[in-house]
């Protein structure tokens, strides 16, 4: 058996899949995270519970109505979005013309009584989801389970679907119109105030759908988005929130270091991406894909 | 102005016989995060800088307070002192990089140093991880002349710490540094052309409020007996932020005043467990979508169109 720098292929190889898999989940969230922010001016401290919700849902619905994983992978994350629709109708509409302190502040406020709520309900030991795709498949230089690469892989593809969607498409033309000219856009007769709707139902529907990928892999527990926001927030900074695609490759290539910092030095593991953050800050303060103004 | 300095002469005496009335260890407690939230309102009400991460400052000077007292077994002064030369130190690397940054990132770079620091005091063997440091004791005060073992004597000396604080930050405001920072909050651009250099005064503006986050932090410890995970968490700069807002930030008694309202409220509720949170969520929206200024803003602004009016 062959040793790479001392460390056996399997544990190095294992811990990237997982780093792949965090980096996924980070991409999907900072993408969300930055399409919310482009659009509404407000950073959406509730991204963290609005995930939890996401895999919350589906557990739900496989336990009280037995809906399987397949379906609950496009119904979670409509139900999520839908409340996350009806909360930026009945408040964060109304806090727009303000700092985005406020926005800040709300959504904190949020995120707090929806953890609080569903801790109050379900308690906070998780309660786990039987993967969709059991078993696994020997690489020869690992063991790949099979439910973690369908992970990577949907991932990729949603957070591609995302790019295109908003730098190829008539929509994302709109959107993106809307992001630096409001007013001018809805003087050509395009209903803003309906796009920043929608675009916060998006950037909600993609945290609950990382929450759905999520549930199988970790436990469904009320605070599994709490810590996970607050490292998405470093990698927002990182990567700057000015580009999709930047978002998307600081996502996985976090993912990847975190990853490599358990195989080579694991005390680190779970501080390398603020390590990684204060370097960025230093070297270039306005992200590795950010335009500084 | 008369009535002002009548409202000061009646809390100061209301404090002074407090502990004779309420328990005095609720009251030191809420004086060590009254002075915490002043700390933190000095830094969002005047620079205009809104930090996330306020707890590492407030939680780490705990430890550093526990372990000078109790592994170096040194009197609690140099235990404060230790508190708040650690809360500035750390205050200086994060502030300087925390203010390559502005508006938002500011607050959520802060956010991610805090989360950095408490991974790190969760693995650190000096802070006892999960168990804390616990047990530390309280040893008299200026070689033996103020014995801080009775919790009225300790009370008028947590007075004292928080008074001092408190002077300091006012001070600091009506000065001409604090003249500049507001500047500098209202009109940054304006500032840098008037010649004045904005990231100095925003690095000395955010170490201040780290050291004086630290004497709270440090004097907590010092009341309670230990420091633990809790002080340095998102919960408690999540905590802080909502005391000065429930206060009114920008106010100089706001944040006082909402750190009493927050204790007292926690007091009451410790027993109901999560709903704490929702609770501290509800009133967070409330606040924002309807009372921006807080309690004594709100209540000057009143006061004020009261007295126009009649």
């Amino acid at each position: 058996m062959f040793e790479l720098l001392g460390i056996p292929p399997q544990a190095l190889f294992g811990q990237l899949l997982l780093g792949l898999i965090n980096g996924a989940f980070y991409a999907m969230l900072s993408l969300g995270l930055a399409v919310i922010f482009g659009m509404l001016n407000v950073i959406n401290f509730t991204h963290g519970a609005q995930y939890m919700m996401g895999a919350f849902a589906a557990w739900l619905m496989l336990t009280q109505l037995d809906i399987p994983f397949w379906a609950a992978l496009v119904l979670s994350p409509l139900v999520v979005a839908l409340f996350g629709i009806l909360l930026e109708k009945v408040m964060l509409k109304r806090i727009y013309h303000l700092d985005h302190l406020y926005g800040f502040l709300l959504t904190f406020g949020l995120a707090l009584i929806i953890e609080g709520s569903f801790q109050w309900k379900w308690g906070s030991s998780g309660a786990p989801y039987p993967s969709p795709i059991p078993g696994g498949t020997n690489l020869g230089f690992m063991y790949m389970p099979n439910y973690r690469a369908f992970v990577v892989v949907a991932a990729l593809v949603i957070c591609l679907a995302t790019w295109y969607g908003i730098e190829r498409t008539k929509f994302g033309a709109y959107l993106r119109a809307a992001t630096e000219n409001p007013t001018l856009v809805r003087a050509f007769g395009i209903n803003v105030p309906r796009l920043i709707t929608l675009t916060y139902g998006l950037g909600v529907g993609l945290a609950a759908l990382a929450g759905v990928l999520a549930a199988p892999i970790q436990q469904v527990s009320a605070l599994m988005g709490t810590n996970l926001v607050l490292v998405v927030f470093a990698v927002v900074v990182i990567g700057g929130m000015g580009s999709i695609m930047g978002s998307i490759v600081t996502g996985f290539g976090l993912g990847l270091v975190e990853g490599l910092t358990k195989v080579f030095y694991p005390p680190a593991s779970n501080t390398v991406i603020f390590v990684v953050m204060a370097i960025v800050l230093l070297v270039k303060p306005a992200g590795l894909f950010g335009q500084s103004k | 102005m008369t009535s002002q300095r009548n409202i000061a002469v009646f809390l100061i005496a209301l404090a002074l016989i407090a502990p004779w009335f309420a328990y005095p260890v609720f009251l030191m407690k809420a004086l060590c995060f009254a002075l915490f939230a002043c700390a933190f309102n000095l830094l969002l009400g005047y620079a205009g800088l809104m930090s996330f991460g306020h707890a590492m400052f407030f939680g780490m000077a705990g430890y550093f307070y526990g372990h000078v007292v109790k592994a170096w077994d040194l009197p609690p002064e140099l235990g404060l002192l230790a508190g708040v030369a650690g809360a500035a130190a750390l205050g200086l690397v994060t502030g300087a990089l925390a203010i390559r940054r502005q508006g938002i990132y500011f607050a959520m770079i802060t956010l991610a140093f805090a989360q950095m620091v408490y991974f790190f005091c969760v693995q650190a063997p000096f802070t006892g991880g999960e168990d804390g440091l616990q047990g530390i004791a309280r040893k008299p005060l200026l070689g033996g002349l103020i014995p801080i073992k009775d919790d009225r004597v300790l009370y008028y000396v947590v007075l004292a710490i928080f008074l001092f604080g408190y002077v300091a930050i006012y001070r600091f405001i009506h000065s001409p540094f604090g003249q500049v920072l507001k500047a500098i909050r209202d009109n940054e651009q304006r500032a840098v052309s008037l010649g004045y250099e904005a990231d100095r005064y925003k690095l000395l503006a955010f170490v201040l409020s780290a050291a004086l986050a630290g004497l709270a932090g440090a004097t907590k410890a010092m009341v309670m007996q230990f420091a633990t995970l809790t002080d340095v968490s998102a919960a408690m700069s999540g905590e802080v932020v909502l005391m000065a807002l429930v206060g009114g930030l920008g106010t100089i008694i706001g944040p006082v005043v909402g750190a009493f309202i927050i204790i007292t409220m926690q007091n009451y509720l410790a027993a109901t467990g999560e709903f704490v949170l929702v609770i501290q969520g509800v009133i967070f929206v409330v606040i924002v979508m309807a009372f921006r200024k807080g309690l004594v803003g709100e209540l000057t602004d009143w006061w004020k169109s009261r007295r126009s009016a009649g």
